[in-house]
């Protein structure tokens, strides 16, 4: 077991771990922040994504114990805050999710790409996008959603 | 009734609004059963066979079973013990056979995969290690690979005691198709390949099993599309009463077919929790998922077609062939996609000529079954595959071909010459739709002007037919144990809210919506006073679930006619209170008003509070009934089916061959839509599986069974870059069966999209100044082989590639079989 340090949504949070556990399970198991899903186990598939020291990382392909020291960010923290409120309500209002399953890792891709500014083209949203697999939607709602919500920030702008 | 739903106050259906769960899911607050953590719960691990076919000769566990974390290890023969073998065999399909399977392999793994022992830890991580130090002793069989192969006479039979390898046959002969081949100008073949893929749920099956020896009773949280299902099942073959298991589904992580299923590792933990009195987690991991899950499709189609020089279509042939592996999947079975393929073929055009033949074969692989869109990918790429090549045969465009054959729009009702009935569909309509919203003359313009700067661009058109809202002729009457009607319980609750309990089941298509759309229509209350409850077998009505297009359709159907019980039991009370008569009040948005004039007069949470409290105050006689229970089935039509037509625009480079799909349009008739948001994004989804299985997705197997690409970065799925935007159109023709006139809406997306993909890609040959002029189309196999594939396309000796692709290689050795073929020769112009 390894002790690490790690902040999560604001709270810190000191643990003893595995070496081998990795963040999402950490995140999942450990703290129970279900939020965060697994997908793939691979890195493939998005579903596990969270922020780590504000970049997109897959909980999968990360261990907790390189979180340490490190300030973690997950659906449900982005949640409270209000940080993607319109970008959810935006998925919400376009039908951008069926299951579910993907829709915390893709909110949380699209806030990455919203965060930059401005109203990427509808390329540029499917291919910031194209690491979280959706088998629902088939991607046109979600496209439309992060476009919309991308509009409407740079309007208040 | 005198007003349909639609044109009620306050109507709800037909309307386009979000859907009532999806905060939650939003803010990860979503509860899938991968999610659940109980109290003393252990995991599970399956050992599984690292070969398609082997005797499992001895299991040694014991140094497994002395490490950390590890409860039991349990072996096929000893969960036998509690757990009753299966066989997937439905008496409907004559002839259909299948061997017992166990939920762990008894003596001999049938494919690379199946679960072999039982690992129970404390963690997944503890069961996993300890999988590591198990040794089992695998004497390795012969494996039968080959579909063709497996049919061959003198095949050795995987199942001895059955014979064979034929799981099931069936031919149909309708009309005269050898006069009609002899009265044909053009009779054209051509061989079909369709590579068997699978569902890739973004949440793997999930199963946590809790057997409480106080109650005697076991609670499964499984996400499944059929709970009432799982109950029957999982009780026989624990041999324990139904009542003693409770199903709860909660968020499901997508299912598509794959999720309907009765797994092996479902009665292994179910059975694993009753033995060790403790609960059971199994949440498959995705390299399991990919040789557990059930594949679909692996088709190889013979197809033939007629056509007179005035484009007159005479006659459709074909002869199938698909694999299923080892076993028939229970209790569905894994004949039906077979079947339907052969009910489907030219299903849409109105030709009396027809024959078909379909063979069901055994192999070592993954189990197959069914999947959205069941039979219907196949049945449509050959049928429209053949008409387009008929098209090119007489020189005529590929749209006026169909529209000189399609059934006419006023034929209806009438009977195709599979047997398949038709109530009303709208082929014609959907057509002129498709086409006023795709402007086709400025894509030729497009194309023309592409084509002059050496790009090759293609446009293809699918029609397509669709099975929806199934009555007991898919199961019931093969003697399965799964509901065709559906029940709804709606209660008037004490403040003046409403509360649904429906046997039907959400995985995402939004099915609590359309439950809370059609109750609150039909008694009249806003729809945010409308809880729904789905998913538990303790707490809704039996019925069927949501697989096979069935939830708006039969379900919302039931849950419409249990609100329209309480409406009238809700003025019944009115009328008593306001001492007026049931005929003169109406409820509008929650309030009993006067029908004439639109007076408020009561609220229904002051009904509420007087039945409910104060019973004294009204008639002695009358006993309130504020809930009440309705259940449905379609009787009329043994399916609803529906209709509808695709069109892609794509472009081929062919330098790499690699395909880029620049446009979409779908026009489908699901009848009477409920959420118009909800279908168009059920056919947004239902296209982008099917273009998958056009463009990526193939479960590649080598010559001894195993499956090669089993994990996510080799087995490609659609991602949002690759994929384009979708148009979605509707005709409306509702079912004049049920009150709210709704069909199915989920497998349309899925049926036609790789078809007119295909069709756009051999499409390109027939630009003019085209240098694609292939003597072989290549429409198939499917997927295309990705960065050659539609070499295939632009080269004269089609298939003859070298390179590592054993997709190429498959295709080719299916070519060279042709001769075994009863169906001869392409492009055999008279």
């Amino acid at each position: 077991m390894t002790e690490i340090s790690v902040t999560v949504n604001g709270e810190t949070i000191t643990a003893n771990v595995l070496p081998r556990t990795h963040l999402v399970d950490f995140l999942r198991e450990e703290l129970g922040l279900t939020g965060a899903h697994l997908g793939c186990e691979h890195g493939v598939c998005g579903a596990c994504t969270v922020r780590l020291d504000g970049e997109i990382v897959r909980g999968c392909l990360v261990l907790a114990v390189q979180a340490d020291g490190g300030n973690v960010e997950t659906i449900e923290g982005m949640s409270d805050s209000g940080e993607i409120a319109d970008l959810q309500q935006a998925f919400i209002d376009r039908n951008a999710l069926q299951c579910g399953f993907c829709t915390p890792g893709m909110l949380i891709a699209a806030q990455d790409l919203l965060r930059h500014g401005g109203v990427p083209s509808r390329e540029e949203i499917r291919e910031h996008l194209s690491g979280n697999y959706c088998r629902c939607t088939g991607y046109h709602a979600i496209v439309d959603a992060v476009e919309t919500t991308a509009e409407q920030r740079e309007a208040a702008r | 009734m005198s007003l349909s739903p639609v044109d009620l106050p306050n109507s709800y259906i037909g309307r386009a609004m979000p859907r009532p769960n999806l905060a939650r899911l939003t803010q990860g607050r979503g509860e899938y059963v991968s999610d659940l953590s109980l109290p003393r719960m252990l995991h599970v691990v399956f050992l599984r066979s690292p070969y398609a076919h082997a005797e499992i000769v001895s299991i040694d566990s014991s140094e497994a079973a002395k490490m950390q974390g590890v409860a039991r290890i349990v072996s096929g023969r000893e969960l036998a013990e509690i757990c009753s073998p299966w066989i997937g065999v439905l008496g409907h399909l004559k002839g259909l056979k299948s061997a017992p399977q166990h939920a762990l392999a008894v003596d001999r793994a049938c494919w690379q995969g199946e679960p072999v022992v039982a690992i129970l830890a404390r963690t997944r991580a503890e069961a996993e290690d300890a999988a590591e130090r198990i040794y089992v002793d695998y004497r390795e069989l012969a494996p039968v690979v080959d579909a063709f192969a497996a049919a061959a006479l003198g095949a050795v039979p995987i199942h001895a005691d059955l014979g064979d390898n034929i799981a099931f046959e069936r031919k149909l002969d309708a009309g005269d198709v050898d006069a009609a081949a002899a009265a044909s100008d053009h009779v054209i073949a051509q061989r079909f390949v369709f590579g068997r893929h699978t569902g890739v749920t973004l949440e793997a099956r999930s199963i946590v099993a809790d057997w409480n020896r106080a109650e005697q009773r076991l609670t499964v949280h499984v996400g499944s599309q059929a709970p009432h299902m799982m109950q029957n099942i999982i009780a026989k073959h624990l041999a324990i009463e139904e009542q003693q298991v409770r199903v709860l589904t909660h968020d499901v992580g997508g299912s598509f077919g794959i999720k309907v299923h009765v797994y092996a590792e479902d009665m292994a933990v179910a059975a694993l929790a009753k033995l060790v009195g403790r609960p059971v987690k199994f949440f498959a991991d995705r390299l399991e998922s990919f040789v557990s899950d059930i594949h679909a499709r692996d088709h190889v189609v013979d197809g033939r077609i007629g056509v007179t020089n005035e484009g007159r279509i005479t006659f459709f042939e074909i002869d199938d062939i698909t694999g299923i592996g080892p076993y028939s999947v229970y209790p569905r079975t894994s004949a039906v996609e077979a079947n339907q393929v052969v009910n489907l073929v030219g299903g849409n055009y109105a030709v009396p000529n027809y024959r078909a033949r379909t063979r069901v074969v055994f192999q070592n692989k993954t189990p197959m079954s069914q999947y959205r869109a069941v039979g219907h990918p196949i049945a449509c790429s050959v049928t429209e595959g053949l008409v387009d090549l008929a098209a090119r045969a007489i020189g005529m465009d590929v749209v006026e071909l169909r529209r000189r054959n399609l059934y006419a729009d006023d034929a209806y009702p009438c009977t195709a010459a599979s047997g398949i009935t038709f109530e009303g569909l709208s082929h014609h309509a959907s057509l002129d739709k498709l086409l006023a919203m795709m402007d086709v003359p400025k894509l030729r313009e497009d194309q023309a002007q592409a084509r002059a700067r050496g790009i090759h661009r293609g446009i293809g058109f699918a029609s397509f037919i669709e099975i929806t809202n199934p009555g007991p002729a898919f199961y019931g009457v093969g003697g399965a144990r799964i509901s065709s009607q559906d029940g709804a319980s709606v209660k008037l609750d004490a403040t003046g809210s409403v509360t649904v309990q429906s046997s039907i089941t959400e995985q995402g298509q939004g099915s609590a919506a359309i439950i809370a759309q059609v109750t609150a229509t039909a008694i009249g209350v806003p729809i945010e006073r409308v809880r729904v409850i789905l998913g538990d077998t303790d707490n809704t009505p039996y019925g069927g679930g949501t697989w096979a297009s069935r939830g708006a359709g039969i379900g919302g159907e039931a849950a419409f006619q249990a609100g329209r019980a309480l409406r009238c039991n809700l003025l019944t009370v009115a009328a008593a209170i306001l001492q007026s008569t049931h005929e003169k009040l109406d409820i509008r948005q929650g309030v009993v008003v006067d029908a004439a004039d639109g007076r408020e007069r009561l609220e229904l949470s002051e009904l509420a509070r007087i039945a409910y409290f104060r019973p004294d105050t009204l008639p002695r006689d009358m006993q309130t009934e504020l809930m009440a229970t309705r259940h449905y089935v379609p009787r009329d039509y043994a399916f609803a089916f529906t209709n509808g037509i695709q069109a892609s625009y794509l472009e081929v480079d062919v330098e790499t061959g690699f395909i880029r799909l620049l446009n979409h349009w779908v026009v489908e008739d699901c009848g009477q839509p409920i959420n118009p948001l909800l279908v168009d994004e059920q056919v947004r989804g239902g296209v982008v599986q099917g273009l998958g299985a056009a463009l990526f997705e193939q479960c590649r197997y080598d010559d001894q069974g195993q499956m090669i690409n089993a994990n996510m970065a080799d087995y490609l799925v659609p991602m949002a870059g690759e994929m384009p935007d979708i148009h979605v159109g509707h005709v409306i023709t509702p079912t004049a069966e049920s009150a709210i006139g709704a069909k199915g809406a989920g497998e349309a997306g899925t049926a036609g999209a790789a078809a007119c993909v295909a069709n756009a890609v051999i499409g390109i040959a027939g630009v003019a100044g085209s240098a694609l002029t292939p003597a072989t189309p290549a429409i198939t196999p499917l997927p295309y082989p990705i960065n050659r594939a539609t070499s295939a396309l632009v080269s004269t000796t089609a298939f003859a590639f070298t390179g590592p692709n054993p997709r190429i290689s498959n295709a080719a050795s299916a070519t060279g079989s042709k001769a075994a073929s009863p169906l001869r020769g392409r492009f055999c112009t008279r």
